[in-house]
């Protein structure tokens, strides 16, 4: 009896967390993040739905078994149903498919090349952010392993003997213009870290050895926290930096000022 | 071995210590895995309690943390190096010694043979080498947390290159990352050694009568269970001499070139870190089937004797059984949407991903039609049976968020996958482990735990799982990463704040209230109602009192018979003609 009445109060509870959550999700500042709140919501109808029947339907299951228990009825007896059984299969399949398929949908992650995009190099390692720009010219300049100094201002690794790299802009915060496509090249040169910010919806990690690109695209300025999402250390809960989106105008100046 | 036990019996302590530990008989080494799960979860809890302790008060200076830790938390106040490390062996402990071991190695152990019909292990020599084996590995992964520069950090999936580079990339990542690495692939040993005894036993050494499809469900949920261990568990020992051979001999499995940490250039080249991530995947996933499955065939096992009434589907629960171990198999790249691999290929691995709700629908749909209408005996082993299906419903739902690529991506490690696995993973398979623990008692100890402090026990850790892990799931919509020492640094985080001392207080009671069942265990193996012979009116042949000959008949022959033989009773045993 206790169990039933138990499991009906959490059922209501569970669904009161939602009703009245402890905690949200921020706004989201891309067509992708806009697209992804609309599948959670998608999921979590259904998720719902399964959760409440699921759970009272274990409700009366033990609440009717009880009173037959204590009325001394017997049980009915069944070995099973075979039709039964292939309509729930069936049926929890197809929505979990249509959901699996619905989900593919927003997860349009080949990057389709840098022409037309603000391309920025990402490097993140223990445990800090480093951002780059080509600079002026236009060119991202020569890098190496053998140049980085983080002390001496020198996290990407420029190379100094390299016009090209010696215009390049670095920055410990990550500026990029409203309403255009930036393309970010993910590096790591020790550990994987990942790149995280709440309000696109995605994160991506970086690994060693490997160039990922990310694209994104924001139209409204604002500042963003960029969290480390893959653990990278002693030092991964304070591997923080911020996603500064500026106005187109704003950021192309702010870039010739550097 | 009782004769053993008995002319053993005249000789001194020491002998007859020896003879407990080193038995071959297989109930006498079920109880050691047992004992030694319930030691590692005690020591697994305790460490998430002064885990979750430090995230709500990352400043507070505790005396003893001083004493335990002199290094790792002088001045009492922890540093992230030494919460890391109690995070990467609060996940060994659990993932390896509680839900691998109790589920399969102690329960499997405890009644397998005399379910089938059998007797003993295929194995029984091996069948002690395995526990032996499991032990030292216990061992050394507590040697790996008392070396110089403290445990390894690098939690328990310890990604390279952080966990192959050495102690420049933290400390615990030097001797002590060695030792965790030896450690797990020790375990693997014991793993595979136990899986291809379960493996045997079932296909060899079953009883006269008792056909395959004559297997209670727990039979078959184990065989499954096992041949996922034989399959899952070499992966990970290849994976795991591979690490060792980088971080010792030089070699570049796991670590590409030109890389640079703090200021030191790595010599190695050619490697890839993704590698370390499907080997470790492709055992990892399979793993979380291995602590579930057992629970599994205990819960249908259980549902059926207490609600008096057969399994409903036996042949499609062995089925779901196996479809689930199957796709379980092909579906290690979910953990990966977002690590770098092929876009493309997550597409694959979703769908396959989203599958394996299918047979869990059929699972979950036939427990319930089991129970319905039947009446039901509320006894605490059918209370947690009942709570683990509540739980797997809860937990598994989440799985639909996780296995979409899209929407995983932004999920991925934060508190929603924490409280995901949690609940589909600890908690279920620990409902599974404690129904088990309250059918077969008797077995194990010849004496019933008390089924009122059972009751208590029950209800408010029922209770507290769930007060402890849904608003967790909510830490996660907020965004909330896991493996943070502590959440101080993000603005973001600091509304969360509230929310995390919450789940730390519900995690408080829940550990707290399992004072009731140590209290209980303690108390009935010395003092519990003597208990003897089918007691709860079970029809698998572990509760025969003597051989049972040849069976007969199905497993779950529950219901209103009123032959002569069965007269007054609404079962007959397997046995029994």
């Amino acid at each position: 009896m206790l169990f039933g009445f138990i499991l009906c109060v959490l059922t209501l509870a569970g669904c009161l967390l939602f009703a009245l959550p402890p905690a949200w999700f921020p706004p989201s500042i891309t067509a992708e993040a806009v697209a992804w709140d609309g599948q959670f919501a998608r999921t979590l109808w259904i998720c719902g739905a399964i959760f409440v029947g699921a759970q009272l339907l274990l409700a009366w299951t033990v609440l009717r078994g009880r009173t037959r228990h204590q009325s001394n009825k017997s049980g009915t007896m069944s070995h099973g149903h075979r039709g039964l059984e292939l309509g729930w299969m069936t049926i929890t399949a197809a929505l979990f498919l249509t959901l699996a398929v619905l989900g593919s949908r927003g997860w349009a992650r080949i990057s389709t090349g840098t022409a037309g995009k603000e391309v920025i190099d990402v490097y993140a390692h223990q445990f800090a952010w480093t951002f780059r720009y080509a600079g002026p010219d236009g060119i991202f300049g020569h890098t190496a392993v053998e140049f980085i100094n983080d002390s001496g201002g020198n996290s990407a690794g420029l190379d100094p003997a390299d016009p090209a790299a010696t215009d390049d802009i670095t920055a410990a915060n990550l500026r990029i213009p409203a309403g255009r496509d930036v393309l970010l090249r993910l590096h790591s040169r020790d550990v994987i870290h990942d790149f995280f910010v709440r309000e696109l919806r995605t994160k991506q990690d970086i690994v060693p050895g490997m160039e990922i690109p990310l694209e994104l695209h924001v139209d409204k300025p604002g500042s963003y926290e960029i969290a480390c999402a893959e653990l990278c250390g002693l030092g991964h809960s304070q591997m923080r930096s911020l996603l500064i989106v500026m106005p187109a105008a704003e950021y192309d100046r702010w870039k010739q000022t550097r | 071995m009782e004769a053993n036990t008995v002319a053993v019996s005249h000789r001194g302590l020491f002998s007859r210590l020896s003879a407990r530990l080193f038995t071959t008989d297989h109930r006498a080494i079920a109880r050691l895995y047992f004992f030694l799960s319930l030691g590692a979860v005690l020591l697994g809890t305790v460490l998430s309690l002064i885990m979750r302790f430090h995230l709500v008060h990352p400043t507070a200076q505790v005396g003893w943390f001083a004493r335990v830790w002199p290094v790792g938390a002088s001045g009492g106040v922890m540093t992230p190096e030494l919460y890391l490390s109690l995070l990467t062996l609060h996940g060994t402990i659990m993932v390896f010694f509680v839900l691998t071991l109790a589920p399969l190695s102690a329960f499997g152990n405890l009644v397998l043979p005399e379910q089938l019909g059998a007797g003993s292990m295929a194995f029984p020599r091996l069948n002690a080498l395995s526990f032996w084996i499991t032990a030292l590995s216990f061992l050394v992964l507590l040697a790996s947390c008392a070396v110089a520069g403290g445990g390894p950090l690098s939690g328990w999936t310890a990604y390279p290159p952080l966990s192959a580079v050495g102690a420049i990339a933290g400390p615990g990542e030097g001797a002590g990352q060695t030792l965790w690495f030896f450690s797990v692939g020790l375990f693997c040993i014991g793993a595979l050694l136990t899986s291809v005894n379960v493996i045997s036993t079932v296909l060899d050494q079953r009883g006269p009568g008792m056909t395959l499809m004559r297997m209670p469900l727990t039979c078959w949920n184990w065989f499954a269970t096992a041949v996922l261990s034989m399959l899952s568990f070499p992966v990970l020992l290849a994976a795991g001499l591979l690490i060792l051979l980088d971080r010792l001999g030089g070699t570049s499995f796991f670590l590409p070139a030109g890389m640079l940490i703090g200021d030191e250039k790595i010599a190695h080249a050619g490697g890839s870190p993704l590698l370390w991530q499907h080997l470790f995947w492709f055992f990892g996933h399979p793993e979380v089937y291995i602590a579930i499955l057992p629970g599994m065939g205990i819960v249908s096992h259980i549902i059926a004797t207490f609600a008096r009434k057969p399994v409903f589907g036996y042949r499609a629960m062995v089925a779901a059984s196996f479809a689930i171990s199957f796709l379980g198999m092909l579906v290690w790249g979910h953990h990966m949407f977002i690590s770098g691999l092929n876009p493309y290929s997550a597409i694959a691995f979703s769908v396959l991903t989203m599958a394996i709700g299918a047979p869990s629908a059929v699972k979950t749909f036939n427990w319930i039609a089991t129970a319905l209408g039947g009446r039901l005996r509320l006894t605490t082993a059918m209370l947690f049976a009942l709570g683990f299906v509540s739980i797997f419903v809860t937990g598994g739902l989440s799985g639909l968020f996780l296995g979409q690529p899209e929407i995983d991506a932004y999920f991925h490690d934060t508190y929603f996958v924490v409280a995901h696995f949690h609940l589909i993973m600890g908690i279920a398979a620990l409902f599974g482990i404690f129904a088990a623990t309250f059918y077969w008692f008797p077995i194990m100890f010849g004496r019933k735990l008390n089924e009122r402090l059972g009751k208590v026990h029950f209800y408010l850790t029922f209770i507290g799982a769930y007060a402890t892990f849904l608003p967790m799931h909510f830490a996660g919509f907020a965004g909330n990463p896991r493996r943070y020492s502590d959440f101080t640094t993000f603005d973001f985080l600091q509304p969360v704040m509230p929310l995390q001392k919450w789940i730390t207080h519900a995690a408080y009671f829940l550990a707290v209230v399992q004072l009731v069942f140590l209290w209980n265990l303690a108390r009935s193996i010395r003092s519990g109602d003597r208990a003897e012979g089918n007691v709860w009116e079970s029809t698998s042949l572990e509760w025969c009192a003597e051989t049972p000959g040849e069976v007969v008949r199905g497993p779950y022959e529950f219901g209103p018979f009123n032959t002569h033989v069965t007269e007054g009773r609404d079962f007959r045993m397997q046995n029994e003609r």
